[in-house]
């Protein structure tokens, strides 16, 4: 699976859109995995998990500045990931099926506030791009 | 047997009865063969599926869409019996059509982001998890008669 030229414009132009509210984006995204896959909060028994946590405002932002980094770096994000990657692989060890989880839940956050800007192409750009950074993030688990 | 509470059932039962079935058959059956291309080797009679303004327009994609979700419904008006209402139609996708399960949850999920798409705000949380579970024990009756 390979971004063409066309999935990166439209992931650029994507996030240029969701501009500043992406930490919001990242933040809600965790909320709705939660929620709606309640096994993803076995990763986080030391997290206040309630509705408006402050911890999940603030792993939403971690989570979406590492996606603007993919994105800021869409042609090497094997290269912009790389401690992340080391981070998951030796110490978080979150089990690769979550990464789609939490795909999944981003692209719900953006239909819900821009709906217009899930285009179809758009979708399936952003699909890929999730996955990607998904791979990436897995990449040297074993 | 699943347990659907109250809550859940309100949920997704008056989501449902906003949904226009055949838009949202369309929508979510263009996205999956746009979204997931391979998903498009089932469908090599529809025509022309050669670019997204393609399957977009394709009176086939449409129809199929409509059907697909129409039987969807089926399964809302008979959430304590979704395996029994199913099972002729498990038998079908495995037998005659055969389909890789895995499509049944690609679909459901991509109906999640068509709905979400649709209702916003008001897909909250909470309708999520219930509209997930849906689509997940749909999948699970439609892949249950495989052998």
């Amino acid at each position: 699976m390979v971004l063409s030229a066309n999935d990166k414009t439209n992931v650029k132009n994507a996030f240029a859109k969701i501009g500043g509210q992406a930490d919001d984006y990242g933040a809600e995204t965790l909320e709705r995995m939660f929620a709606a896959y309640p096994q993803t909060k076995t990763y986080f028994p030391h997290f206040d998990l309630s509705h408006g946590s402050g911890q999940i405002k603030a792993h939403g932002k971690k989570v979406a500045a590492a996606l603007v980094e993919a994105v800021n770096h869409i042609d090497d994000i094997a290269g912009a990931l790389s401690k992340l990657s080391d981070l998951h692989a030796q110490k978080l060890r979150v089990d690769p099926v979550n990464f789609k989880l939490l795909g999944h839940c981003f692209l719900v956050v953006v239909a819900i506030h821009q709906p217009s800007l899930l285009t179809p192409e758009v979708h399936a750009s952003l699909d890929k791009f999730l996955c990607a950074v998904g791979n990436v993030l897995t990449a040297k688990y074993r | 047997m699943v347990h659907w509470s109250a809550e859940e059932k309100q949920l997704i039962t008056s989501l449902w009865s906003k949904v226009n079935v055949e838009e949202c058959g369309a929508e979510a059956l263009a996205r999956l063969l746009i979204v997931y291309p391979w998903t498009q080797r089932f469908f090599s009679s529809f025509g022309n599926l050669s670019s997204p303004t393609a399957i977009i327009g394709n009176p086939k994609v449409r129809a199929h869409g409509k059907k697909v979700l129409t039987s969807f419904g089926e399964a809302i008006k008979n959430l304590d019996n979704i395996k029994t209402t199913y099972s002729k139609l498990s038998e079908l996708h495995c037998d005659k059509l055969h389909v890789d399960p895995e499509n049944f949850r690609l679909l459901g999920d991509i109906l999640i982001i068509v709905l979400a798409s649709q209702f916003a705000r008001d897909f909250t949380p909470a309708c999520q998890f219930a509209w997930q579970k849906l689509v997940s024990v749909v999948a699970h009756a439609l892949a249950r008669k495989y052998h």
